[in-house]
């Protein structure tokens, strides 16, 4: 345990060094926030005539703000090169010699990197989200219950998400190049998380595809939980389908990694 | 001239060599926009229109932003991916050769797989032209042409400022984003769905309304006046490229008096 | 042929401090320090000479090569080569010289050694029949004449450098700078350099400077040293003369004496 903490630790130290970095970072994202809220504004300005969209404005600013605060929660293309590299060049016989298991010393590895990253970015953007002038700012979740829930949900989903990156890195040990299946997890998940749109907004029979994936609890499920649109009851029911597919997920990520590292005897020697 | 597609002969052949990659980056570069198309899709879906304009008229604006922006991304992708080359210090090896520092720079990468969001747009483009309700004329697809071609240009210029800000510094470089990652995003809606000032900035400081809302007004029929003026402000929009290559010029005579 | 006359360069560094204070306060405004890189260096080059240009690390070396090959801007001081002044009319001059820089590539990495060449010849705009001919002796003096199929990323070290050489004399340049070029090399590949670098001398009249840490490198090819250090010229003259007034102490302990000389 000692080993993953100060594994976890020297990663998390590293990773707050890149202070311009995070400046960027957070430009970046400000500029996608006022942006996606001014199409949105747009697109409500029109929907009275439409009938009730499925999120107030309100709850859909949240959403936005949270989503470019906690990028590195929920960003599948956030990627270690370095254990790419570890798994090709064949050094990862190195890793298997040290006194620990390899799945849980990378887990520990990739949660720090985010951690740390969005540790950064998240405190400023939410601050400032907060004292934006009408229609921009975020606003406070509706109760003390649903704050709680949301930093609750929005850890476990953190913890989820580790959980399928994980897969990423353990496919390259067939494949030996991430492109491909950083392409599908990326592309394909992030969509299902609901990054490019919130899930309330895509039609029914998609909706009902991806509440069966695993991906909308690490972004859509905590983020809506903030605002209220999902209520206490159903978020409290929630944390425990994300409890399990977490459970589920690290099950089958360290039986399918087991095998891989029998599989594969090391690459070249 | 020439020498560029000298260049490119070799990159291709360079390319070539990695050939499963090409077609996974190549189908990554076709799936990323489509999802964001299908997201585009799916709020008109729910909402119907944007501020008077219809799917398929924002279609169309999505479709000539995306094209510009794969073609600008393919071809100068060596300005893109140009703090490489002064980490490693491989940008001296230019300067002893005798020829201009663009049209090495520009030769130094080319990015084939990015013909997968060509494809991509290409079919968004044609699927838009064909369903928009819009009396089409020689007139209008020059305009259209003119769009893409110019707004080449203007993406291209953004990618050398982002590129002449390594002469200084290469922290930071990520804000760079905002203008070309942003600025077609931003682009892939009509310009008069912004703020006020978002909308006075992308069209005079980056014109990236010059080549898209601008133009399309004409293209859609919606504007006021003569329609040879919007037909011909792509090219207004392309002279932003000429400020980028003079300040372009003036860090690389900073690269040279300072060496870092 | 070469003259530089009172060269000088100074480089600006920005100050790095330890401590969160320092580095936040470093973000807004930086603090320099002037570092002289080159304090007045002339010397002058003939025709057809050999030329080492010796110095320990950080002495200067590199940057007067840039300077000479008008990549960089010099602060003060005046140099003429081929009629040209280097870093004023880049583009012409460079026409004229061809440079190896020894730790990098100027060859593409994933695609036959001649592709490179038939784009360098596009480049320096070679007309055809002066590309062929130039090749074919290049070919022939280097031994790459198998090689020329060959991606460069499956050559050794010392047949890519025997193929960087050919490719920076393409162009039939008057003048060549050898940045290291057997930095590396086993024992083979240094003598088939050398060798090379001898032959094109003589038969070509190519002028060349080299730059190395290798003293057999010197005693094998150059009949002139200059010795730099901190930015200053130490030395001008035959190898032999030095080690003969130094009664052959290696040449480590000759740049301290001269440091001692010099109180540097």
């Amino acid at each position: 345990m000692r080993a993953y903490w100060s594994a976890g630790k020297l990663r998390f130290v590293g990773g707050l060094q890149y202070r311009s970095a995070a400046f960027a970072g957070m430009a970046t994202q400000f500029f996608w926030g006022f942006m996606y809220i001014m199409i949105f504004v747009a697109f409500y300005s029109h929907s009275s005539r439409a009938g009730t969209p499925s999120m107030t404005l309100g709850e859909l600013i949240s959403y936005i703000w949270l989503q470019q605060a906690f990028l590195a929660f929920i960003a599948l293309w956030f990627r270690d090169n370095e254990i790419f590299q570890l798994i090709t060049s064949g050094n990862i016989a190195y890793e298997l010699c040290r006194p620990c298991g390899l799945y849980e010393y990378w887990y520990v590895k990739l949660l720090a990197t985010r951690l740390s990253s969005a540790l950064l970015r998240c405190f400023p953007i939410v601050l400032v989200a907060a004292f934006l002038p009408e229609p921009y700012r975020i606003g406070p979740p509706p109760s003390a219950a649903s704050l709680f829930l949301f930093m609750a949900s929005l850890f476990i989903g953190l913890l989820v998400l580790v959980a399928i990156s994980m897969f990423i890195y353990i496919s390259v040990f067939w494949t030996m190049s991430p492109v491909g299946s950083l392409l599908i997890f990326g592309v394909l998940g992030e969509f299902m998380a609901g990054l490019v749109i919130p899930i309330p907004f895509m039609p029914g029979w998609l909706q009902n595809i991806v509440y069966a994936l695993p991906f909308r609890w690490t972004a859509d499920f905590p983020f809506r939980v903030y605002s209220g649109h999902i209520p206490a009851g159903e978020a409290l029911r929630g944390l425990g389908i994300q409890a399990a597919w977490l459970f589920a997920l690290v099950l089958i990520g360290k039986r399918i990694m087991t095998k891989a590292l029998r599989n594969v005897v090391i690459q070249g020697g | 001239m020439n020498l560029y597609f000298r260049y490119l002969t070799i990159l291709f052949k360079s390319q070539l060599q990695y050939r499963t990659s090409f077609w996974l980056l190549a189908a990554g570069q076709f799936f990323i926009p489509f999802f964001v198309f299908a997201g585009v899709y799916f709020l008109f879906q729910r909402f119907g229109e944007i501020r008077g304009w219809t799917f398929y008229e924002v279609a169309l604006c999505f479709g000539v932003i995306h094209m510009a922006f794969s073609l600008s991304e393919c071809v100068a992708r060596g300005f893109d991916s140009f703090s490489a080359l002064v980490v490693s210090g491989d940008f001296d090896r230019l300067l002893v050769r005798p020829r201009g520092t663009v049209v090495q720079v520009l030769g130094s990468k080319f990015e084939f797989s990015r013909v997968g969001r060509l494809v991509q747009s290409l079919f968004v483009l044609i699927w838009a032209v064909t369903q928009v309700q819009v009396e089409w004329s020689a007139a209008k697809a020059v305009t259209l042409l003119l769009m893409v071609v110019c707004g080449v240009m203007i993406f291209t210029g953004i990618f050398i400022l982002a590129a002449t800000m390594c002469f200084w510094t290469i922290q930071g470089l990520e804000a760079a984003n905002i203008f070309t990652d942003g600025g077609r995003e931003m682009a892939q809606y009509p310009l008069t769905i912004y703020e006020k000032g978002i909308r006075i900035f992308f069209t005079f400081v980056i014109p990236f309304g010059c080549v898209n809302y601008l133009p399309l007004l004409y293209v859609l029929d919606k504007q006021e006046g003569s329609g040879f003026l919007y037909m011909l402000i792509p090219l207004a929009g392309a002279l932003f490229l000429l400020p980028c290559l003079w300040i372009w010029r003036i860090g690389v005579r900073r690269y040279r008096s300072t060496g870092s | 042929m070469i003259q530089l006359e009172g060269i000088r360069k100074t480089f600006k560094v920005a100050k790095r401090s330890a401590g969160l204070r320092q580095a936040l306060k470093a973000l807004f405004v930086r603090e320099y320090s002037q570092v002289n890189a080159l304090e007045g260096i002339s010397f002058s080059i003939r025709e057809g000479e050999i030329v080492g240009y010796i110095g320990p690390n950080g002495a200067g070396k590199s940057t007067t090569i840039k300077i000479m090959s008008g990549i960089l801007l010099p602060d003060g001081g005046t140099c003429s080569i081929l009629g040209y002044t280097p870093w004023e009319e880049r583009v012409a001059y460079v026409r004229n010289i061809g440079v190896v820089f020894g730790q990098r590539t100027q060859l593409w990495w994933d695609v036959p050694v001649l592709d490179s060449f038939e784009l360098l010849k596009d480049i320096y705009l070679i007309p055809p029949g002066e590309y062929r001919s130039n090749l074919a002796l290049l070919t022939e003096t280097l031994g790459i004449g198998d090689l020329l199929q060959t991606p460069v990323r499956q050559l050794s070290l010392g047949q890519r450098m025997r193929c960087e050489i050919a490719a920076s004399l393409l162009h039939g340049p008057r003048i060549l700078f050898l940045d290291e070029p057997t930095i590396g090399l086993d024992a083979v590949s240094k003598l088939a350099v050398r060798q090379f670098v001898k032959t094109i001398n003589r038969e070509k009249g190519v002028t060349v400077i080299l730059t190395t840490h290798d003293m057999s490198d010197i005693e094998a090819l150059a009949d002139r040293i200059l010795l730099i250090g901190k930015g200053r010229l130490l030395y001008d003259g035959k190898l032999e003369e030095l080690r003969g007034r130094f009664e052959s102490l290696p040449m480590d302990d000759i740049i301290v004496r001269l440091y001692r000389e010099f109180r540097l």
